[in-house]
């Protein structure tokens, strides 16, 4: 088959390419441009740098494939960047991994794949697609460090038949010993966990981009007393421990943002806990619900946190909101971030936290 | 394969290669040594210095070799500038190369006073623009002589003597004359400029060589310092080797010029009569300014990248016109400076003809656009 690999330079894309080439099929590597500086090149530090352009551009020629950098600058700054920056201002947790696979790669970019006549899209991603039963499903990584499962949970039939996941077979080790038996120069690189388009903190990033962002305002508790005082609510995120300024007795966490008040509400452990969710955005792997009311499944709240059980009701058509209720109290819900349903290790859909219910 | 990027760069001619055949075992001295091989190899070097001069219709000593079309401009435009220990002014056009620019605005952080004229549809400076921006702290007007991107040529004798004032006076001039020589007779007497820039690879010689044409009397601060070579413009052991390959390349353009221009000429208009047959809405940018070599086309409504990927995988080499340092295709400075929006300029691609292309190539070329084209539209 003929396929279009997304290729960023690092190890897990890289790797992902040389398997469908290992195993036959006719590939190209891509490198997406998504961000750049104020001077229209690409940057230089943080990911999406030409050294990583030039890391994938060596493995594309190692594996003698075609290779090209393509440019979307527009669209991430559209798609990914700006609402990422307005989330914060709302005072919300944006995860900028899911709306760059959401509105980039696997929606941009896998028609960029059609229009090249590319049957597939290859991404570096840690998780799997098979065909079970008549439909595509998508699953957790081999590796359940490296699962990214998470950050995929929008891609529905469509995308799934049209996409794959080599290393999500494999685990990261073994990802690596391969690369260094092809003998890549990024064997060894490191892996990035920062958000590619920020260098340094996030908060200096808006702030910059938005110096209104910065609105300075009041800190208080759970009944509205007023506790201390801030430089503005994007310097806070909800279940923020640490740099609140204020000192209290025992452990206080942000519960709430209110960024049009210019409020932080910060409160105790117990104070954080959510007993349900409201989800909106939902899409679903199947394309619909795969019950007819409400049940229960597995929910994940976080890219790296635990999967915990609850009680999923969706709305009627349209299924893309609902609420989600804990079967424990959580501590680690915040608005922005997505909330994930599974089934054991396989993604039943997913959307994104839009109000915690306490 | 079908290449149709000699903008960006020219396979060598075979004749270049074997010039320097001779030398390459004698040619290695260092040319400022004391001894029988220093000497050969500063022959060598003196040798195609007068090889440029006469092509450029210059003096030697006028030819100061550099590493390529960069650093020539920045040879020209910072040591004109700084010449004297001053921070002169400087006057340029939105159109030029980046090595220009990038000088520019080096220049302009270092405090020397800089204005950018901008360019009618057809992306040509109006020399009353540029005599406009003319003040008395002018040390410096550089305009390109053909534009890379879309070909189109600029007045440059026009501007040279509309920024004289009555009395004859007038700022250097500097053209960036890297993507013209290939096409046109460069001669700096007849274009009435101070200093010119050349690239060897833009016309069948190899990368990593260029020239400065600096005229007799010019003062230039050295960008590069060192043991003062190259009258003390350039510093650094001469490229030797290069430097024969640079004039050699240079006589073979010179006089294949008429060939030239009729085998690429009828390579282009075969290959655009076609295309605009089939493609709607198809704009050729710079039409009536253009040099004979550039194509630079706007297919409505297909991404030049998509495209260009396209033709690369039926073995079509063509670019975007302007790439960032990833490889990515980049929106053009010269389109925007042109009206053209950043939407227009995705959807630009610059075919350019060159030596090696056969009247017979414009057919094939206009075949493969086409079936390509056609599975985008």
């Amino acid at each position: 088959m003929r396929v279009l690999a997304a290729m960023s330079g690092g190890v897990d894309s890289s790797v992902a390419a040389a398997l469908m080439h290992q195993e036959g099929h006719e590939v190209t590597g891509v490198t997406l441009k998504l961000w750049q500086g104020p001077d229209g090149e690409a940057p230089t530090h943080g990911c999406c740098t030409v050294s990583d352009s030039e890391d994938a551009r060596r493995v594309a020629a190692s594996l003698g494939i075609p290779y090209y950098v393509f440019d979307y600058t527009r669209d991430f700054a559209q798609a990914v960047i700006n609402p990422f920056m307005n989330d914060y201002r709302r005072g919300r947790t944006p995860n900028p991994c899911v709306e760059c696979n959401r509105s980039i790669k696997f929606s941009i970019l896998l028609e960029e794949a059609a229009r090249l006549d590319c049957d597939l899209l290859v991404t570096g991603h840690y998780a799997r697609v098979s065909h079970e039963g008549g439909r595509w499903r998508l699953r957790r990584g081999v590796d359940e460090d490296k699962d990214q499962s998470y950050v995929l949970h929008m891609l529905g039939q469509h995308e799934l038949s049209r996409t794959r996941f080599p290393v999500g077979e494999i685990t990261k080790t073994q990802t690596r010993q391969i690369a260094s038996d092809l003998g890549f120069r990024n064997a060894d690189k490191r892996d990035s966990y920062e958000i590619c388009f920020v260098q340094g903190d996030y908060r200096d990033f808006i702030a910059r981009a938005t110096p209104d962002a910065l609105r300075p305002g009041r800190i208080v508790d759970t009944s509205h007393r007023p506790v201390g005082k801030h430089q503005g609510v994007i310097n806070f995120t909800v279940g923020q421990r640490r740099g609140l300024g204020v000192a209290v007795g025992e452990p206080r966490y942000v519960t709430e943002l209110d960024p049009q008040n210019s409020t932080v509400v910060i409160g105790s452990a117990r104070d954080l806990q959510a007993w349900a969710i409201e989800v909106e955005k939902i899409s679903w792997v199947n394309e619909a619900p795969p019950w007819e009311s409400e049940r229960k499944c597995l929910v994940q709240i976080r890219a790296h946190g635990e999967p915990v059980e609850a009680r999923i009701s969706v709305g009627q058509a349209p299924t893309d909101h609902g609420t989600v209720i804990f079967s424990n109290p959580e501590r680690g819900a915040a608005p922005g971030q997505a909330a994930v349903f599974y089934r054991d290790d396989e993604v039943l859909g997913g959307g994104t936290i839009a109000r915690l219910l306490r | 394969m079908l290449y149709l990027d000699h903008a960006a760069t020219t396979p060598i001619r075979p004749l270049v290669r074997e010039a320097i055949l001779p030398l390459a075992e004698g040619g290695w001295g260092n040319p400022t040594g004391f001894h029988a091989p220093a000497r050969a190899a500063k022959n060598a070097l003196e040798e195609a210095r007068e090889r440029v001069a006469e092509v450029l219709g210059c003096r030697p000593l006028e030819v100061v070799f550099t590493s390529g079309g960069t650093e020539a401009d920045n040879l020209a435009v910072k040591g004109a500038a700084l010449a004297g220990g001053k921070r002169g002014g400087v006057v340029t056009s939105a159109v030029e190369h980046e090595a220009v620019l990038g000088a520019v605005r080096f220049l302009e952080k270092w405090g020397c006073p800089v204005k950018v004229v901008g360019v009618d549809s057809d992306g040509v400076v109006d020399p009353s623009e540029v005599s406009e921006a003319v003040t008395s702290e002018t040390a410096v007007v550089s305009v390109m002589t053909v534009n890379n991107e879309t070909g189109a040529r600029q007045p440059i004798r026009k501007i040279s003597e509309a920024v004289q004032d009555q009395a004859g006076s007038r700022p250097l001039i500097h053209t960036d004359a890297v993507q013209a020589f290939v096409s046109d007779e460069v001669r700096p007497d007849e274009l009435g400029v101070d200093l010119l820039s050349l690239a060897g690879h833009k016309f069948g010689g190899p990368t990593g060589v260029g020239v400065l044409y600096v005229r007799d009397g010019v003062a230039l601060e050295p960008v590069a310092h060192g043991g003062g070579q190259e009258l003390g413009r350039r510093s650094g052991t001469q490229h030797v080797l290069g430097a024969v390959e640079m004039a050699v390349a240079m006589e073979l353009a010179d006089s294949d010029r008429a060939r030239f221009h009729r085998a690429v000429g009828e390579a282009r208009r075969r290959f655009e009569t076609a295309l605009l047959a089939r493609v709607p809405g198809l704009v050729i940018t710079s039409q009536s300014a253009r040099t004979i070599q550039h194509s630079h086309l706007r297919f409505p409504g297909v991404a030049n990248q998509t495209l260009l990927a396209r033709l690369d995988r039926l073995g079509l080499a063509a670019s975007a016109g302007s790439s960032c340092q990833s490889g990515a295709a980049a929106v053009s400075h010269v389109l925007s400076a042109m009206g053209i929006s950043d939407e227009e300029a995705r959807s630009s691609v610059r075919f350019s003809f060159g030596w090696t292309t056969r009247p017979s190539d414009g057919d094939r070329a206009a075949q493969l656009v086409l079936g390509a084209w056609e599975a985008l539209r």
